[in-house]
């Protein structure tokens, strides 16, 4: 055993005052592994973590969304519904929710104004999310005013900005009391954008949609877990396509190493003869490249998805965000948490580390098993 | 004790430009004992040397190394029987540049896995033992010819083998270099190794350290005898 880790030792050593030999060369190499790691890396890992914080921020969504459709439109909810709901089993709780999109023209972006249901607003205040208020650049205290559909001018108080951690959901939101959204949007008493209910057994959400889809024909009810479906979709899709290029880079990488490794300098083919002219088999030449593949791989790999990982829970992703979030003029600036997971990083060492070792490998064991009689004449 | 037996190789068999660089070599090589291999250039010189060593396996015949034939060993085999037995210097010395000669030194007992110490202390005392303690740590790119042969020959005797192969030695060496080396094959001799040489220079193959020179043309032995001056 000893022996073994000698060896092993001595041919590390030796793979070692290799690389340095061919610093240009193996620096060149390293720097464009390392880029195509960190991109791989960055998109799974900034996925990884979206997807993430979209479940954290959904988990606390309704079970269930009633919405009306007109013409196959999304329409308001009339009088009488949230009563004819009645009392249905498993409904924990119904509420009539108000919201709507609004088109700043200031900063031509768009707003999502809605009723808070959870905190109490006096008429005439707002509390705005972080990218808006970062884009129109107001702090609490002051005065905002939007024109409203009607040609009115509306004049509101901040009151408050939301969190920036709840930015990826809230980054465009206005929170405003009921009475000022009804004015605002000129949306009489008792009519809802749409209705929500609360299901505390996870069993019984989809009997409770089957019996509202049976009970209101003209409205369709949404599942949380079919939103959560769609943004994993979403991002999946997304993730799917940047790394489907990416995949093109690293099988372009993959046929310059194998060229790197088959078109194997006269020196480095005279090194291998000399090596094996002087005692060393086959394999200790294989096992000298694999340690030098495994060294230029594994550096590649850990400089690359560290500073995928900078990148990403660092820097927010500012490389691939707009590609990998989607369109939006109030592009939410957030700070993901952190989270690796032990099976993309897998999945990422494997398909990153093994095609350069298998393109490698090859060609030099072609090279290695040529017998060394060839140093003896020069 | 080396014997070969109708030793044949040929380059690109069966090919149109096939190339019979041995025809039926037999000989036996006594242990202990210079042996020069005289010739012009594509005698088969180097070839034969080559399937001595274990660095090339003939087309046909038998190559016994203490009686035991080691002409169909496995590579594997056949690689430790080379780094065992031999030591190689080759004419254009085939040093490993950008290393030490401290390092080209140890490179053959790598595979060998022995200690780290005391492997260097051995390369250390060869190189001392050649005068060329003061360059140990020098790259070797950076070596006279002269010395590149001697840091070659420090790392043919690495792993103590009892046979030394020398391929052309004197081929790029000036006279005074040339009688440098023949002066430390004389030690090698003395010392009880088996040293084959192959040269076309007479300094070397005339001179009284060579035991038995072997005349080749044409990949045939065309005249074996002992040397003018040797004493056994």
């Amino acid at each position: 055993m000893n022996v073994w880790i000698e060896k092993q030792k001595y041919l590390i050593d030796f793979t070692l005052a290799s690389l340095a030999r061919r610093k240009a060369k193996n620096l060149g190499l390293l720097l464009v592994y390392a880029l195509i790691v960190f991109l791989l890396a960055s998109v799974m890992l900034f996925t990884h973590a979206l997807r993430q914080a979209a479940n954290e921020l959904l988990a606390g969504a309704p079970e269930v969304v009633l919405q009306r459709m007109v013409a196959g439109r999304h329409d308001l909810i009339p009088p009488g519904y949230l009563e004819r709901i009645g009392r249905l089993r498993g409904v924990q709780e119904k509420q009539g929710r108000l919201w709507g999109y609004y088109y700043d023209p200031v900063v031509k972006a768009n707003y999502t104004f809605m009723v808070a249901d959870d905190r109490a607003l006096a008429p005439g205040t707002l509390v705005v999310g972080a990218g808006l208020a970062r884009t129109r650049g107001v702090a609490p205290g002051n005065l905002i005013s939007f024109r409203a559909y009607s040609g009115k001018l509306f004049t509101f108080s901040i009151a408050d900005i939301l969190p920036a951690k709840s930015e990826l959901v809230s980054a465009d939101l206005v929170l405003l009391s009921e009475a000022d959204f009804r004015a605002f949007f000129d949306i009489p008493p008792g009519h809802f954008t749409d209705i929500t209910l609360r299901v505390a057994n996870p069993l019984e959400v989809r009997n409770v949609a089957g019996k509202l889809a049976q009970q209101f024909p003209d409205s369709r009810p949404i599942l949380r877990e079919e939103i959560l479906r769609t943004y994993d979709s979403i991002f999946s899709w997304r993730e799917g396509v940047v790394l489907a290029l990416a995949t093109l880079a690293l099988l372009a990488f993959a046929i310059l190493a194998w060229e790197k490794a088959s078109g194997l300098s006269a020196d480095e083919r005279r090194e291998i003869g000399i090596l094996k002219a002087i005692g060393w088999e086959t394999g200790d030449v294989l096992r000298m490249k694999f340690w030098e593949g495994a060294l230029l791989s594994l550096s590649a790999f850990l400089l690359g998805y560290l500073a995928a990982y900078v990148h990403v829970f660092h820097f927010a992703a500012s490389l691939m965000a707009p590609v990998l979030k989607g369109w939006a003029v109030l592009y939410p600036r957030f700070e993901l948490s952190p989270v690796i997971d032990g099976l993309q990083v897998t999945t990422l060492f494997f398909f990153t580390v093994f095609p350069y070792a298998a393109a490698t490998l090859v060609p030099i064991w072609r090279v290695a098993i040529t017998d060394p009689d060839a140093v003896m004449r020069g | 004790m080396i014997e070969l037996r109708q030793i044949h190789k040929a380059f690109n068999a069966g090919r149109e430009n096939e190339f019979r660089a041995l025809n039926g070599i037999d000989l036996q090589l006594p242990a202990q004992r210079v042996t020069a291999f005289r010739g012009p250039s594509g005698s088969g010189k180097t070839t034969l040397l080559s399937i001595i060593g274990c660095l090339a396996r003939p087309t046909s015949g038998r190559v016994r190394l203490h009686g035991r034939d080691i002409s169909g060993l496995p590579e594997r085999f056949l690689t430790d029987i080379r780094r065992r037995t031999f030591g190689f210097v080759f004419q254009q010395f085939n040093l490993i540049s950008g290393l030490s000669a401290t390092e080209n030194v140890m490179l053959p007992a790598y595979p060998l896995g022995g200690d780290r110490r005391a492997l260097q202390a051995r390369a250390e005392d060869l190189l001392a033992g050649l005068r060329l303690a003061h360059r140990r740590t020098t790259h070797v790119e950076l070596l006279s010819g002269g010395e590149q042969q001697r840091v070659a020959i420090a790392r043919a005797l690495i792993n103590e083998p009892p046979v030394i192969i020398a391929d052309e030695p004197t081929a790029n060496l000036d006279t005074a270099l040339a009688m440098e080396f023949m002066a430390i094959i004389e030690q090698l001799a003395d010392a009880g190794r088996t040293v084959l040489l192959s040269s076309h220079d007479p300094l070397l193959v005339d001179s009284s350290l060579v035991d038995r020179v072997i005349d080749m043309r044409d990949g045939r032995i065309v005249a074996a005898a002992a040397a003018a001056g040797a004493g056994g």
